[in-house]
């Protein structure tokens, strides 16, 4: 993936996949620490002991259409190249924990990319999924949350390319105001 | 320097179109929209399957097409991603393989409006006259 919000885009979906009805997702940059952390938790189904090992191997997956399953490996590859770290806790019936780890300085630290349009596609694409997006700096910190959307336009999925167009700006001038790396 | 967008912006924008919006409402109900499927997966993901989403839901907006586009999970066709599922009111969906920008739009224009077949079709429902 060429950058933070695409895997969230993905991993978002598997969270989705294992019927979670509220998805948190949390961009922290940590500065002082020189780390970035990427966070996904949900109430989903979980996975039980030995699926949760075979989560990170690329020939492992949950879907019968092909063999390869590589929305986690990668995320784990490109933590871990940066002198990051990854971890995965699950407990099935109560959900799933992600967490990872980059290197804040390192010159592989993936860019942020573009998370508005990412946030606006899951909020269209996952109607019964509640999704909270809380990005952190050393400025401040942004909660972008479906359900508040929900109250004022109803249903995101009837929304038009004017109420899309909105939400993108607003998340894109929030993220300034608190001087999110990009 | 300019005010940010807040919510409040937000529920100031829906008062104003309101009236719109319940005429889309109503019509998106009935089953003659066409009803488009982007298979977003990490392959799909990967290969740029959110532009084209982005791409075909203003795309279809502007043209004034009664359309829903969803997305969807892989449908085993990594090597052909990124892939849609067009499904035209009253016939079996159709599954394109390599859409970018280019191709989406005549998609749109040639399939979705003028019902004339481009290439690119994936073999996922073909019928033969033994099944």
């Amino acid at each position: 993936m060429k950058n933070i919000a695409l895997h969230i885009l993905d991993l978002v979906q598997n969270s989705a996949r294992a019927k979670a009805g509220k998805v948190m997702v949390s961009v922290t940059e940590d500065t002082a620490n020189d780390r970035y952390l990427l966070n996904i938790e949900d109430d989903g189904e979980g996975m039980e002991k030995d699926q949760l090992i075979k989560a990170t191997d690329p020939f492992y997956t949950s879907r019968t259409t092909r063999k390869v399953g590589l929305g986690l490996p990668l995320i784990r590859m490109n933590a871990e190249r940066t002198g990051g770290t990854f971890s995965l806790i699950s407990e099935p019936g109560k959900g799933t924990r992600l967490e990872a780890c980059f290197v804040m300085s390192h010159p592989d630290r993936l860019p942020l990319g573009d998370i508005d349009d990412v946030l606006v596609l899951l909020a269209v694409g996952l109607p019964n999924c509640r999704l909270v997006y809380v990005h952190k700096t050393a400025f401040g910190e942004y909660r972008f949350d479906t359900e508040a959307i929900r109250e004022i336009i109803g249903n995101i999925q009837d929304s038009n390319m004017e109420i899309r167009r909105f939400l993108k700006e607003m998340i894109i001038e929030n993220l300034k105001e608190i001087k999110a790396e990009p | 320097m300019n005010k940010i967008k807040s919510l409040d912006d937000l529920k100031q924008l829906r008062e104003g179109m309101q009236a719109k919006i319940k005429l889309r409402e109503t019509a998106g109900n009935s089953e003659n929209v066409v009803r488009i499927k982007v298979a977003m997966s990490t392959c799909g993901i990967a290969s740029g399957a959110k532009e084209i989403m982005n791409y075909l839901m203003d795309e279809l907006e502007q043209k004034a097409i009664e359309a829903v586009v969803t997305q969807t999970g892989c449908m085993g066709y990594c090597y052909a991603e990124p892939t849609i599922e067009v499904t035209v009111p009253g016939k079996d969906p159709i599954v394109f393989g390599d859409v970018d920008k280019f191709r989406a739009a005549e998609i749109i224009e040639k399939y979705i409006i003028h019902n004339q077949l481009v290439d690119g079709i994936l073999p996922v429902n073909y019928r033969t006259i033994d099944n």
